[in-house]
């Protein structure tokens, strides 16, 4: 399994990691994202957005649980799903909040924050980014990005 | 003219009864299961709409002593919010349309809250500018009448409730995080450390509060990286509070000054918070601006404003505006972005 290393050392930099990322996905991907409070989930989703010419504001959906942008696949509309399970307590609440239908949509790309709440309801082919803060430099932050076993 | 009003949007199933602009009745599932149980039911509290929705709706009708034959109109919120959620109260409303012959009011959840400060009291006069502050939203607005308003700002990150629950959790309180950084403000100093204020001088009306989540985070791995004692944390809960309010106090008293708006409405949970009602009422007063706040009631995520704002739009429009059902999950779009 494929995976690669990236560090940040700012917000920026991790929005622009987000829009290098997303230059390899397409629709109907799901992208389970990893990391601790503050570490940087959001911006790097923002990056995702930018990339598909999102022109919403991307905001966290912790209280929302699950945003709708709408973005550009080449001359395509393309859905993104922003998901947040950060509020989630148990795995029958998936059902309530949409969370598998949402899954299902093969023409949306779905980016899921908080994806260890989750583990065991995702098909094996996603990415996987897990985002680590530094005990080091306060700024710092690596990214762990698995890629799916066939992309 | 009798509403049946159905709020599902989020976390909360909730359905009211309004006449003639008076709330008959207004049940919350969260309120209503607590008392019901004498504590939250977890299941049952938050986003259980299917099994709580029958329940909470025959509440409504017996607490405001109606019948459902004499229901005119029925008003649900159908955007924005989880599609879920939605789903089921915009069909709950729908079959019960159907069944008994009731047109259905379709509103907007955010649009439910901007006028919210309206239910107890009529007298304020559009324009003005109305601040909805929750955990999901954080967003300024000019309200011209019952049918127009415009955004100003937003938030380009995280809600201010948001920052509240989350720098809870990282000082390791509870959850709801917004009523313990009250309660724990209230002995602590608010000037011990100093958090930034994002974008308070950034020109527009937006709001940044993200990166006080990141600085409270480095504050304590710097500084306490064995943990804070009570002492400490009464300081830092009040400057985590102080930096929040301040930037909501600024813009909001900028928007009303620069939209000559006579009054400012702030809606939304937050506006629970003690400090931001001291300083708004304090700023306002000494600008000559009128500040409203609803009830706890009317500021959580209830059916009752839902019903008053159907109210209204259905005595300033025409029933053409009803048709159609729209879902979507998108709250709102700035104009100039």
């Amino acid at each position: 399994m494929e995976t690669d290393h990236y560090i940040t050392y700012s917000e920026e930099e991790t929005i622009e990691l987000g829009k290098k990322f997303a230059e390899m996905l397409k629709p109907g991907d799901i992208i389970a994202i990893e990391g601790s409070l503050g570490s940087g989930k959001t911006e790097f989703i923002k990056g995702i957005c930018k990339f598909f010419e999102v022109q919403e504001i991307v905001t966290s959906p912790t209280f929302t649980i699950i945003n709708q942008y709408t973005g550009k696949f080449g001359d395509e509309v393309l859905s993104i799903y922003h998901i947040d399970l950060y509020r989630i307590k148990a795995k029958n609440e998936f059902e309530e909040i949409g969370l598998l239908d949402c899954l299902a949509d093969d023409r949306a790309i779905k980016v899921v924050e908080w994806a260890d709440k989750a583990n065991g309801i995702f098909p094996d082919n996603i990415y996987r980014v897990k985002i680590t803060s530094s005990n080091v430099n306060e700024n710092e932050r690596i990214f762990e990005i698995q890629m799916p076993l066939q992309a | 003219m009798k509403i049946l009003a159905i709020e599902t949007s989020c976390d909360e199933t909730s359905a009211a009864i309004i006449e003639n602009s008076q709330v008959l009745s207004n049940v919350v599932s969260s309120q209503y299961f607590h008392s019901k149980y004498g504590g939250v039911v977890p299941e049952l509290a938050s986003r259980a709409h299917l099994h709580s929705i029958v329940t909470i709706v025959k509440n409504a009708l017996n607490l405001a002593h109606s019948d459902i034959n004499e229901i005119s109109a029925i008003a649900v919120t159908t955007q924005p919010g989880l599609i879920g959620s939605l789903i089921v109260g915009a069909n709950f409303a729908k079959g019960l349309g159907l069944r008994y012959n009731i047109p259905v009011v379709p509103i907007n959840h955010i649009e439910g809250h901007i006028y919210s400060g309206m239910i107890e009291n009529e007298e304020i006069n559009f324009p003005y500018i109305s601040l909805v502050v929750s955990g999901g939203h954080t967003a300024l607005f000019y309200v011209e009448s019952f049918l127009k308003y415009q955004l100003i700002g937003t938030t380009i990150d995280d809600a201010a409730g948001e920052a509240f629950d989350k720098t809870a959790k990282l000082l390791g309180l509870g959850y709801p995080g917004g009523p313990l950084i009250d309660k724990f403000a209230k002995d602590g100093d608010p000037n011990y450390v100093n958090f930034p204020r994002a974008m308070i001088n950034s020109g527009d009306y937006n709001f940044s509060f993200s990166g006080l989540k990141t600085a409270v985070k480095n504050y304590i791995n710097k500084n306490f990286p064995d943990g804070v004692n009570e002492k400490i944390l009464t300081h830092i809960c009040a400057s985590i509070q102080e930096a929040i309010v301040d930037v909501l106090v600024i813009k909001a008293i900028k928007a009303a000054i620069a939209y000559s708006s006579k009054y400012l409405v702030v809606a939304g949970g937050v506006s629970a918070n003690s400090l931001l009602r001291r300083k708004f009422a304090q700023e306002s007063a000494l600008r000559g601006i009128k500040f409203i706040a609803p009830s706890l009631s009317y500021c959580i995520d209830n059916a009752a404003m839902i019903g008053f704002l159907a109210e209204k739009k259905i005595i300033n429009a025409t029933l053409d505006d009803f048709k159609r059902l729209d879902f979507t999950t998108k709250a709102y779009t700035l104009k100039n972005h």
